[in-house]
């Protein structure tokens, strides 16, 4: 009965993230969707992306990330290098699906690696190693300079001259600068698929008996230890499937917009923040609710654009009511009763 | 009960889509029928005979810490359409424009487009950032729209054929200090302190470096700082004083130089302190004492206290409309306006055109063309995108710019 309940619940989920993509295709065919909306299609995409993956290390794995976006700058760089090196040399297929295979495993060796230190510690201390690993990536990015010519590849943490290239050479990371001319790959299908995809493995995950036991170390690890579940084991699975999500998401990223760079306000801790305000509200745990969570505050700050320089005062007051309105317990209380006195009034 | 949560949240999911659509719907009827609209804006104003307008859209972050970048550019762009407007327009037609916010983030700056592409926008002035820019100069290209970029700076922001700025390059500005320098003489041996997580100054920073052993001058000592860390350059300057260099590039905004020359005053440093155009401002920094600035070498297209009757107007009408000095960048901005201007002049362009004959004509005039503005007087481009203009050296003396020789 529970597993039935669990199965029609995944495909509700399923179900709105269809339903979104083929109302949002037909509209796009008709021609009844303003360039706009269109282009915030893939953004939002991969940012209900990235939520789905914080989601798997906050609310499943109930370990506080707040350097998930860290994760995401290694797939959008690893991925948008590997495009830039094969640009001319495989056809954009199989280059694209390569690009995703780089981005996602240099996430989730990254996500391994650092998971090695971090999940050592627990609760306020874990948030804060996070957070300053997220800052390492991107400051680390900031200064590399790597470059390709006739003799191979070539890495400075100097400057470009450091390089000494050919003059055949093409720099591809560039500093702070970082990386330009990405081929635009992603579109909205692409996007969409991957959505699909990471809600299938963390969703199955939660189903499973690795979920079930990764779920066991975040209620009590004492008794899940004695219980013969290996702890570390387990966490260090979730951390770094949850990394690889938050890598393609950065696959995504780095293939919509061409101009790359590791600055704060993609991936810094400002960024990373806001991904887990998108959790927060679709609710701890409640990976359908991060992606509608993430669709709608991502574009309510687009959808407001008319407001000019008020959208900004608008959007941090809509989001402190739609918190209180979901998460508060009086909230809580009365959305409970409308919906009791609903069900009476039908029945 | 747990049943009925999963159809309200259904429900709630199906509003906001609702919502989205209805949104879109709106938008895209707007769009579909700019012609009507503009139609009325032009009855209610009483000018032209015919139905058209020509509608500029300009990008540039308007919230956040660059706001001041961008809100010159976009006010500028208001007070040179307004201008335009009150003279008749552009071949009898008037002008609209529109600024959207990029918040200085480049996915932003590519939504921002977009709204103005529904909007109906048919020229782009921005972005005015270079990654923004770069990024926008994608959705141009693929839409065949021309985008004229009043400051977006990096070397790659012109690679497409239809994108021209108005502004140095970075590389330019890199390659015009070292010659200055170098063919002045001014220094054997140059420090530099650059910003080395902002594209623009590392950007000069590189060309300046690779440039400094052809122009016979040594770079002495090169200290990068980034946006995390830009309050104490002791450490550089003490480095640069070590090294015993007799000038000091700063290829970065002045914000971080008036820190530089008051640190470096405290310490009893006084190198040739030399600047490029990020400096512009600096005698505007709140407590900051400008005795420190004299002396202050820099290249900039455009000083705002210039006695030229161009200059003098636009300052008068900025201030007087905003309440502040206009900067480099609302300089560059309210000439793109005015070069957009002369080029559907030159070629007769009407509103009705579409977009991407509108860019094909201005990407054949701007070539032709011999513009003067605020930031020169002559000034000319070639099909790659940049133009060809003379940067003018400026040396701060008694608190005011003078050129230098």
């Amino acid at each position: 009965m529970a597993a039935k309940k669990r199965f029609k619940d995944n495909l509700i989920t399923y179900g709105i993230v269809i339903a979104l993509y083929l109302i949002m295709e037909i509209l796009m065919k008709t021609g009844n969707l303003s360039s706009h909306l269109k282009g915030l299609l893939v953004p939002m995409t991969y940012y209900a992306i990235i939520a789905v993956a914080l989601n798997l290390c906050v609310g499943i794995l109930g370990e506080l990330s707040i350097g998930h976006c860290g994760f995401m700058c290694i797939g959008a760089f690893a991925s948008s290098v590997f495009s830039k090196l094969t640009q001319n040399t495989l056809p954009t297929a199989p280059r694209f699906f390569l690009a995703f295979v780089t981005g996602i495993a240099a996430a989730a060796l990254f996500g391994f690696l650092i998971g090695i230190p971090v999940l050592r510690l627990k609760g306020d201390y874990l948030a804060i190693v996070t957070l300053a690993f997220g800052e390492i990536i991107k400051n680390v990015i900031n200064a590399i300079y790597f470059g390709v010519d006739s003799k191979g590849p070539h890495v400075s943490l100097n400057n470009v001259m450091d390089l000494n290239m050919e003059p055949d050479g093409q720099v591809i990371i560039n500093g702070a600068m970082g990386i330009t001319g990405t081929p635009r790959d992603a579109n909205f299908t692409i996007a969409i698929l991957v959505l699909l995809l990471s809600l299938f493995v963390v969703l199955n995950l939660m189903n499973s008996r690795d979920g079930r036991a990764i779920m066991a170390v975040r209620d009590n690890s004492i008794a899940a230890e004695s219980a013969g579940i290996n702890v570390t084991g387990y966490k260090m699975m979730a951390f770094t499937i949850s990394a690889a999500i938050a890598g393609a998401a950065g696959v995504l990223f780095s293939h919509n917009i061409t101009s790359l760079t590791a600055t704060s306000q993609y991936f810094g801790y400002n960024a990373s923040i806001m991904i887990l305000v998108y959790v927060v509200l679709g609710g701890i745990g409640n990976i359908r609710g991060s992606v509608i969570a993430a669709a709608i505050l991502y574009l309510l700050p687009e959808m407001l654009r008319g407001l000019n320089t008020y959208r900004m005062l608008i959007y941090s007051i809509v989001l402190i009511v739609m918190m209180l309105f979901n998460w508060a317990p009086a909230a809580v209380a009365w959305r409970q009763k409308v919906a009791h006195k609903f069900i009476k009034r039908n029945a | 009960m747990k049943k009925m949560k999963s159809v309200v949240s259904l429900m709630a999911a199906a509003a906001l889509l609702a919502g989205t659509i209805a949104g879109c719907g709106g938008n895209a009827g707007g769009s579909s029928a700019p012609a009507g609209e503009s139609t009325a804006t032009e009855a209610a104003e009483g000018s032209a005979s015919s139905g058209a307008t020509f509608k500029i859209g300009s990008i540039g972050p308007l919230t956040g810490g660059a706001a001041a970048y961008g809100l010159a550019v976009v006010n500028s762009v208001e007070l040179a359409v307004n201008e335009i407007n009150a003279n008749g327009g552009i071949n009898g037609y008037q002008v609209e424009m529109k600024g959207e916010d990029d918040e200085l983030n480049a996915e932003k700056s590519v939504n921002a487009y977009n709204t103005l592409k529904d909007w109906g926008m048919q020229f782009l002035v921005g972005s005015t950032t270079s990654a923004c820019s770069l990024a926008v100069s994608e959705n141009t290209h693929e839409d065949n729209m021309f985008q004229l970029t009043p400051s977006a700076s990096a070397a790659d922001c012109v690679n497409y054929d239809n994108v021209f700025r108005v502004c140095f390059s970075d590389p330019n500005q890199g390659l015009a200090s070292a010659q200055y320098i170098g063919s002045k003489k001014l220094a054997s041996k140059v420090a530099i302190i650059y910003d080395s997580s902002d594209v623009y100054s590392s950007g000069i920073y590189q060309t300046f470096a690779q440039e400094a052993s052809n122009q016979g001058f040594e770079v002495v000592s090169a200290e990068a700082f980034t946006a995390d860390s830009k309050t104490d350059f002791s450490v550089q300057l003490q480095k640069a004083k070590d090294a015993g260099a007799e000038l000091l590039f700063l290829p970065i905004y002045y914000t971080e130089a008036s820190l530089i020359l008051t640190q470096a005053n405290t310490m009893g440093y006084a190198p040739i302190f030399f600047g490029v155009d990020g400096m512009d401002g600096i005698l505007t920094v709140e407590n900051f004492d400008t005795s420190l600035a004299e002396g202050l070498m820099l290249l900039t297209p455009f000083a705002a206290d210039a006695t030229d009757d161009l200059t003098v107007n636009y300052v008068k009408n900025y201030k007087e409309k905003y309440g502040e000095t206009p900067n480099q960048f609302g300089a560059d901005a309210y000439d793109a306006v005015y070069i957009i201007k002369q080029c559907l002049e030159e070629a007769g362009a009407t509103p009705d055109m579409s977009v991407s004959d509108l860019c094909e004509t201005l990407k054949s005039q701007i070539v032709k063309i011999t513009a003067s503005g605020l930031t020169s007087d002559t000034m000319t481009w070639d099909a790659s995108g940049e133009p060809n203009k003379e940067p003018k050296a400026v040396v701060i003396k008694d608190g005011a710019y003078v050129t230098a020789e």
